[in-house]
């Protein structure tokens, strides 16, 4: 089922809005000019994944004899991070970082003219890829 | 109307917000149908320092009651030894852990701990505190006996008897066995008490015979023995661990495991047969492994465990071991065989450690595909009711 969820533009770069979809929350998030959706549950034990924080992945730095030498966060992978537990997913593919198994449930977001739009149902991925 | 229409743009909800938090948990109970059956949470948390000044007005020793009153800003830091460590990770982690909302009494710190029972599904909660629970490392004796002490009149006083639903074991202040002796005598019998709970983040010989009243008092009146774990990353044999994840996953068991061994070596399960022993708070995967382990030293050498009639494992069959956090196995049949040696059908006991940082919703055991769905009722409530005097008549307050 197709759903409108508003202007293109109400949902900026780096920005997020959650929309009650049926019985559903789903959270759209825009990411390197695109956007994805997810289900506002982590296939963990079911948290608002959704409302959590997204900050780059925290990368351990390695010299080149192996020894680490500091820790930064990426500005180039996102990850969103569910608030109950802490489990961390890519934000641009839905996978999760401890264990690539398990997805994020993602539906297909498209932008038109007029509006993005949210498919929903069978077909859509997650929550164990 | 076409479904385009029906999209409801959301506030984003912060879920520090204690209640939206739990929406998601809420909507788990009614899909599953937790309404059906009683789930009884043996181990949830409160913030006691968020009541801090009530408590102190029960604290009956005058300079510890003195330095609790004139504490101020530091009081979590003066009479509660600290435990280092980053619980959250960072922020990643949302959970209120501390007072950051005003309360304005006991009243409503109770109001909003049932109304998280009833988002989770759950039907009665036992309270546990939260810093408190490292006071067993406090180097002066009077100040574990002084706070346990006003803990439990704050709690039979003005919170227990407010409520259907919570229940309590009381904390013993285990570094001394005459004090907890009294707190047994004195408490045992009162509205909402359901047992006793030892903080396993200590270093006393838990089989001393100095213990022998304590447990004799405990024996009789027929309620559970609670040990309830904590890390310390001043633990020595923790020090090397520089990850909150390391401290966290060794020093829970090893806190219990030390205890039980001693409880179970020394046969004090076997002399004291009366005393139903729960563990608390440390997943479960690390009972089969202490039951291998013990039961392989044991028989090659027998003569140091003399009076043990059964081996270590068998003993530990009969204990009850709180399920939170359960572990999150890669292939169900590890979790399968594990229920299987520890009786777990039986044994188990579902516990959220709400709203601590790795809680468990009661979907951990509900949703366990090798589980029968009596074996999961019996998990989430039915093993609790059968072994907690939880709705014995109301006792004294």
């Amino acid at each position: 089922m197709e759903w409108r969820l508003g202007r293109p533009d109400e949902i900026p770069e780096g920005g997020r809005r959650l929309f009650r979809i049926g019985g559903e929350v789903v959270g759209v998030f825009r990411v390197r000019g695109r956007l994805v959706a997810y289900a506002n549950r982590c296939p963990h034990q079911g948290g608002p994944v959704c409302q959590g924080e997204v900050l780059g992945r925290l990368e351990e730095i390695v010299d080149r004899d192996r020894s680490v030498v500091g820790e930064r966060l990426s500005a180039e992978v996102l990850h969103l991070v569910c608030p109950w537990h802490g489990w961390e997913y890519e934000l641009e593919t839905g996978r999760c970082w401890g264990d690539p198994r398990f997805r994020l449930r993602a539906y297909p977001v498209e932008e038109r003219e007029d509006g993005v739009y949210v498919t929903t149902g069978p077909g859509s991925e997650g929550d164990r890829g | 109307m076409s479904p385009a229409d029906q999209a409801v743009p959301l506030e984003f909800t912060p879920v520090e917000d204690r209640l939206g938090v739990l929406a998601n948990a809420e909507a788990q109970a009614r899909e599953r149908g937790y309404h059906r059956f009683p789930i009884v949470d043996v181990d949830a948390h409160h913030f006691e320092l968020d009541s801090w000044e009530r408590i102190a007005a029960h604290i009956e020793h005058p300079t510890v009651r003195r330095r609790a009153e004139r504490m101020g800003g530091n009081r979590a830091f003066s009479l509660i030894p600290p435990i280092l460590g980053d619980q959250l990770v960072a922020g990643r982690i949302k959970r209120r852990l501390s007072a950051d909302e005003p309360l304005p009494g006991v009243l409503h710190e109770l109001e909003r701990f049932e109304r998280e029972m009833r988002q989770l599904g759950v039907r009665y909660s036992f309270v546990f505190p939260t810093s408190i629970l490292s006071l067993g490392l406090h180097p002066q004796q009077e100040v574990e006996n002084a706070i346990a002490w006003a803990y439990a009149r704050w709690l039979t006083e003005e919170v227990l008897p407010h409520s259907d639903v919570v229940r309590a074991m009381l904390y013993l202040p285990f570094g001394d066995p005459e004090a907890s002796l009294r707190m047994v005598e004195r408490f045992g019998g009162c509205r909402g008490v359901v047992g006793w709970m030892v903080t396993s983040l200590r270093h006393q010989p838990v089989h001393h015979n100095r213990y022998v009243p304590l447990y004799s008092a405990i024996e009789a009146t027929g309620m559970p023995l609670a040990f309830h774990p904590l890390y310390s990353w001043q633990e020595r044999a923790l020090e090397p661990v520089d990850r909150f994840l390391g401290v966290h996953a060794l020093g829970f068991p090893l806190s219990n495991m030390v205890h039980l061994t001693n409880l179970v070596v020394h046969g004090i399960p076997e002399r004291f047969p009366g005393i139903r022993f729960v563990w608390m708070e440390c997943g479960v995967a690390w009972i089969p492994y202490l039951m291998l382990r013990l039961d392989n030293e044991y028989l090659m050498r027998r003569s140091e465990a003399p009076s043990l009639e059964r081996k270590p494992s068998e003993t530990m069959r009969d204990f009850y071991y709180a399920t939170q956090p359960l572990e999150w196995g890669d292939d169900l049949r590890y979790l399968e065989a594990l229920f299987d040696l520890c009786r777990g059908a039986t044994q188990f006991l579902w516990a959220s450690d709400y709203p601590h940082w790795d809680f468990d919703l009661p979907s951990r055991i509900y949703d366990l595909p090798f589980l029968s769905e009596q074996e999961k009722r019996d998990i989430l409530g039915s093993n609790a009711l059968r072994i907690f005097p939880i709705e014995a008549a109301p006792g004294r307050t």
